[in-house]
């Protein structure tokens, strides 16, 4: 099964209830995906603040902070806040810079998040738990999705966790299964991709963030996806400009996208959308087969 | 449709009873239907919630006003049922009797495997709108998607507008009326002559729903017939 939510929100004074409108969105899906709960959250100064990368670490070692403050050019402050399975640290670098000094100095650990605007957390248990765990109903922004995953493909741990982070701000949640994606996966490390898990959602992710690489924009990304993978899939995709949903042909897996003059949130169900300021007046549709749905900044 | 008998109406209270689903579990809402002690309910605050009025089986009248989930009025028989909003997955789905009206869009699986009673879409419906029907009849006001009537077994769907790619695949005997534009039509499906009793089937139909289209408007399809006979001297088709 697997629940999917994502809230793109235009009118700035929203920003500040960011953490509170997921929160109550992600309780519409919770019975959809009970093992764990990943969240990513775009535009939250206090948790990313401006001038500075945040990059989200799995099985991160205690003194991982100092460990990578004295391998970054300047030896800046790097600052580790641990919230549940994920650490995640900041600094006033690069993010790229960041995350090549984190697998430096950890090799153990693993970077499942990087970007300038972005925090992605992830866990396994519950999502009224873990929302707790991860202070969701405190987290400001412009832009947010969370995952609640019932595992078909591989196994129950954090590193199987969505969303997929595997390019600078960029994020793909998956509710289904691709039939190719051992296929997919020889193709692109052939290309010289390297893959973090065994996770399904994990090709996917490596796919959209080569074809961004390589100039494409969200929906052409999409769209070759959808050339490229067989299966069941229902995909929201985000970046630091926007945000994407793609549902396969068959469309086996459900979707509700809510436009509101205010914002712009998907689902995989409407109950997850009930709660939304002006749900009333919001135009409610279920995207179309193979279409791609996409919204800029 | 079995009338409601004297003593069975006399037992009801006449007023309408409310029930907010913000202080009241869905699964209490039907413990209720099910046994019912009033002839009229409203429930408010449907918030998308899953098996809203699912297994009703009296003579009674349900107003869901706002957004329902999956399986909203599931298996009715008998009951008149309104969702003054959108309804998820499978609306009606194996009704057996009664009336289903959602006066919003319904997502897919309308009306799936239902044997009786009216299903009335006055929005859109979405895929699979009366996927493996079976008695059931269904009219939508607006399009429907792709693979609409799968494997129909029997009842009658009518779309007032446009109908996506592969309408009526593998289509048993069920009948098809489409005002508008259909994609493409699936293995077996057929455009079938609009005879007299026809006509005054779907004017039947379209009157029950509370549509005022002309019946001239519609072009109607069915099986084709070739798909459903297993014979020997097909063997090399399957």
């Amino acid at each position: 099964m697997c629940g999917i939510i994502g809230l793109h929100l235009r009118d700035p004074e929203l920003h500040p209830m960011l953490g509170a409108l997921l929160d109550d969105m992600l309780c519409g899906v919770s019975e959809r995906g009970p093992d764990s709960v990943g969240v990513a959250v775009y535009g939250d100064e206090r948790r990313n603040p401006p001038g500075h990368a945040a990059v989200s670490v799995l099985r991160a070692p205690g003194d991982l902070d100092v460990a990578v403050g004295g391998l970054l050019p300047g030896r800046p402050t790097v600052t580790a806040t641990r919230v549940g399975d994920t650490t995640v640290l900041t600094a006033p670098v690069a993010a790229e810079a960041l995350a090549a000094a984190i697998t430096a100095a950890a090799p153990e650990s693993l970077v499942v998040g990087r970007g300038d605007d972005l925090v992605v957390y992830k866990g396994v248990g519950h999502p009224s738990d873990l929302a707790v765990t991860y202070g969701l109903r405190e987290v400001h922004g412009w832009q947010g999705l969370a995952h609640t995953r019932m595992a078909t493909e591989s196994a129950i741990i954090p590193e199987g966790c969505h969303p997929y982070s595997v390019g600078p701000n960029q994020c793909l949640v998956h509710n289904g299964s691709f039939s190719n994606h051992a296929t997919v996966r020889r193709d692109l490390m052939r290309q010289g991709v390297s893959f973090d898990s065994e996770n399904d959602s994990e090709v996917g992710a490596r796919f959209v963030a080569a074809c961004l690489a390589e100039g494409d924009d969200l929906e052409k990304a999409l769209l070759r996806l959808g050339e490229t993978f067989d299966g069941f899939y229902t995909l929201l995709v985000t970046t630091d400009e926007g945000f994407a949903v793609v549902r396969d042909e068959i469309a086996c897996k459900p979707a509700v996208i809510a436009e509101h003059p205010r914002w712009v949130a998907m689902a995989s169900e409407f109950r997850a959308l009930a709660d939304l300021p002006g749900i009333g007046e919001a135009r409610v549709t279920e995207p179309d087969p193979g279409k791609v749905y996409t919204w800029q900044r | 449709m079995a009338a409601l008998s004297r003593s069975e109406a006399e037992e009801r209270v006449p007023q309408p009873v409310t029930v907010d689903l913000r202080e009241t579990g869905v699964r209490a809402l039907n413990a209720e239907l099910h046994a019912p002690t009033a002839a009229t309910y409203e429930v408010l605050n449907p918030l998308g919630a899953h098996s809203i009025a699912a297994g009703v089986n009296h003579e009674i009248d349900v107003h869901v006003r706002g957004n329902a989930g999956y399986f909203c009025a599931g298996m009715n028989q008998r009951g008149r049922i309104v969702v003054d909003g959108s309804a998820g997955n499978g609306v009606a789905e194996n009704m057996m009797s009664g009336t289903v009206r959602v006066r919003g869009d319904a997502s897919q699986s309308a009306g799936a495997t239902g044997r009786g009673g009216l299903l009335v879409i006055e929005g859109r419906a979405s895929m699979r709108c009366g996927i493996s029907m079976k008695g059931i009849d269904i009219v939508v006001g607006g399009d429907i998607g792709a693979m609409g009537a799968f494997m129909a077994q029997a009842g009658r769907l009518v779309v007032c507008g446009d109908v996506g790619d592969g309408l009526g695949d593998s289509i048993y005997e069920a009948r098809i009326y489409v005002r508008g534009s259909v994609g493409t039509l699936g293995a077996d499906c057929v455009e079938k002559p609009m005879r007299d009793e026809h006509r005054a089937e779907l004017a039947e139909l379209l009157a029950a729903a509370g549509f005022e289209h002309s019946v001239d408007e519609f072009r109607r399809y069915g099986s084709g017939r070739t798909l459903y006979h297993f014979t020997s001297e097909h063997s090399g088709s399957y």
